[in-house]
């Protein structure tokens, strides 16, 4: 149980890693990026090149490093490229765009690096299984808790407590008013996406090192269950991302373990449907109510 | 007196909407200056055009004899004029300290106290609050908060659209009170209103809006004696 408990815990960390992407894109542009998944898939191809390339070989975290240098880019191009024109469309043509820019990061992929799998190199092979209270615990589990309880802290103290953090805030209400304060409103999106998709480069080294097959379609489901549990925590919200993604992680590993691995899926959308039948705001979503 | 606003033959459009259609007013230095008009009438529009949000599709607007139209519109508030929006749009779920540092966005951080404690003394109430969030203060409240946040930017003039919209009575009172000490103040002020009497009665000047046309102008005083805005806009 208890084994199955801190799996699911650290499946739910990578979840929640992803999930803030989305959430927070969703906060500042109101606009769901359906190709944030796809992000971590390059992620994680940059990645796994790094490590495995005669040429470069570099030693882990500077392939991490460099993933996430790449998908930083790679965000602020596909916003600056693809939605930054549609700022006054309709939210439809945006939401298509995103899901045409996810077969098209994918199609990519596939035409660059195949549709073979890869085995992703394991980066912990220096490091040994944890005993804890008799259950052995993958390194990788760990690391994967840890990096989401450090990126959540460093997150809550950036939006809480520095000004661009604050500003941040301030335009994902109020566009408008958040210009008449002399906020740039334009470079507050960009840095939105830089920060979603540099997380989706972590999530994705986490995730293959997981889960270590690589192929141009290793971040879709993932990418569709992250932004499951950021509106299963209320999308737009930080923390609820957070719960919203262990939740998800848990009920995923523990439905897989003792009722169903075919069926570990379908239960996990179950939930979200009666989660959102009886809070369709999500757990920790926001209530809109205006004072007139 | 010298001029710190001109706006010489706005239009403005929304689609295909000609919603300002070549307006023309000044605002000189220490004034207060009113735009008064039903709904619709394009004093809003006028404002949000002056304040960046929205583009001219011809005029001028200049402030203290410099061009403002090639400026991005975050960076107009920064030339030092500040708008406090229509329907004060706090940011609901920022604490009201936060909201007031943001209105001090482009101010250099070491200045934030002093203009900090300078807005608590014309608004004490929000000293008060300051740590609560803006969407939990009243109607009457967040008004004072918009209009600190305006004032964080340290502007020389001041736009405020429609201050007295959905407010009691004795807060509009209030409200006004503090136009007139901000004016004593320094800071000269451009207010849009449809409470038309108030407005004529605090203001140096007024200019009549109607259907995106300026159709009468004089001194506060002459317009609330004048048979045609008494008519329109005063109840008799």
């Amino acid at each position: 149980m208890l084994v199955h408990l801190i799996n699911g815990i650290s499946l739910g960390s990578i979840y929640a890693i992803i999930a803030l992407g989305y959430t927070m894109v969703y906060g500042i542009a109101k606009m769901l990026n359906f190709a944030h998944g796809d992000v971590i898939m390059i992620g994680g191809y940059v990645a796994f090149f790094a490590l495995t390339s005669d040429k470069l070989n570099l030693p882990a975290p500077v392939a991490v490093l460099l993933a996430i240098i790449v998908c930083t880019i790679l965000g602020i191009t596909i916003e600056r490229l693809a939605y930054k024109p549609l700022r006054a469309a309709t939210s439809l043509a945006v939401l298509i765009t995103a899901i045409g820019m996810s077969y098209f990061l994918q199609n990519s992929a596939l035409l660059l690096w195949g549709a073979n799998p890869k085995a992703f190199p394991d980066m912990f092979k220096n490091a040994e299984a944890i005993e804890l209270f008799g259950a052995k615990i993958s390194p990788v589990a760990l690391v994967a808790i840890f990096a989401n309880i450090v990126i959540m802290i460093i997150l809550t103290l950036f939006t809480t407590r520095t000004k661009m953090g604050k500003a941040m805030r301030a335009v994902s209400e109020d566009k408008g008013a958040a210009t008449l304060m002399g906020i740039n409103v334009n470079f507050t999106i960009s840095l939105t996406f830089a920060i979603g998709s540099g997380l989706a480069a972590i999530a994705g080294v986490l995730l293959c090192s997981a889960y270590p097959t690589l192929m141009p379609t290793t971040g879709s489901l993932p990418g569709i269950k992250a932004f499951t549990a950021a509106v299963f925590g209320g999308i737009g919200s930080i923390p609820g991302a957070m719960i919203g993604g262990i939740l998800l992680g848990v009920i995923e590993i523990l439905a897989r373990a003792y009722i169903s691995s075919e069926l570990a899926d379908a239960i996990v959308f179950g939930v979200l449907i009666v989660v959102l039948i009886f809070r369709p705001t999500g757990l920790l979503g926001k209530q809109i109510h205006e004072k007139v | 007196m010298k001029t710190v606003l001109k706006c010489e033959n706005l239009h403005v459009y929304y689609g295909s909407i000609h919603a300002i259609k070549g307006v023309s007013f000044e605002v000189g230095e220490g004034e207060i200056v009113t735009l008064i008009g039903a709904n619709g009438a394009g004093k809003s529009t006028t404002l949000n055009t002056v304040g960046g949000l929205l583009k001219p599709r011809e005029g001028i607007i200049e402030f203290e004899g410099k061009s403002i139209l090639g400026v991005a519109p975050h960076k107009v508030v920064s030339e030092g004029m500040a708008l406090c929006p229509e329907g004060r749009r706090v940011f609901a779920q920022l604490s009201v300290k936060e909201n007031l540092e943001m209105g001090a966005y482009t101010r250099p951080a070491s200045e934030i106290p002093e203009t900090l404690e300078k807005v608590y003394e014309h608004f004490p109430r929000l000293k008060e609050r300051q740590s609560q969030m803006a969407g939990t203060l009243s109607g009457g409240e967040q008004q004072m908060l918009a209009m600190g946040r305006a004032l964080m930017s340290k502007p020389r003039l001041m736009m405020l659209d429609e201050p007295s919209m959905g407010l009691a009575p004795i807060l509009v009172d209030q409200i006004f009170d503090i136009i007139k000490a901000l004016n004593k103040a320094g800071t000269t002020i451009l207010l849009v209103e449809q409470n038309a009497q108030m407005a004529l009665s605090i203001a140096d000047r007024a200019y009549v809006l109607e259907t995106g046309r300026i159709v009468n102008t004089g001194t506060g005083k002459e317009l609330l004696n004048d048979d045609s805005v008494k008519k329109a806009y005063l109840g008799g």
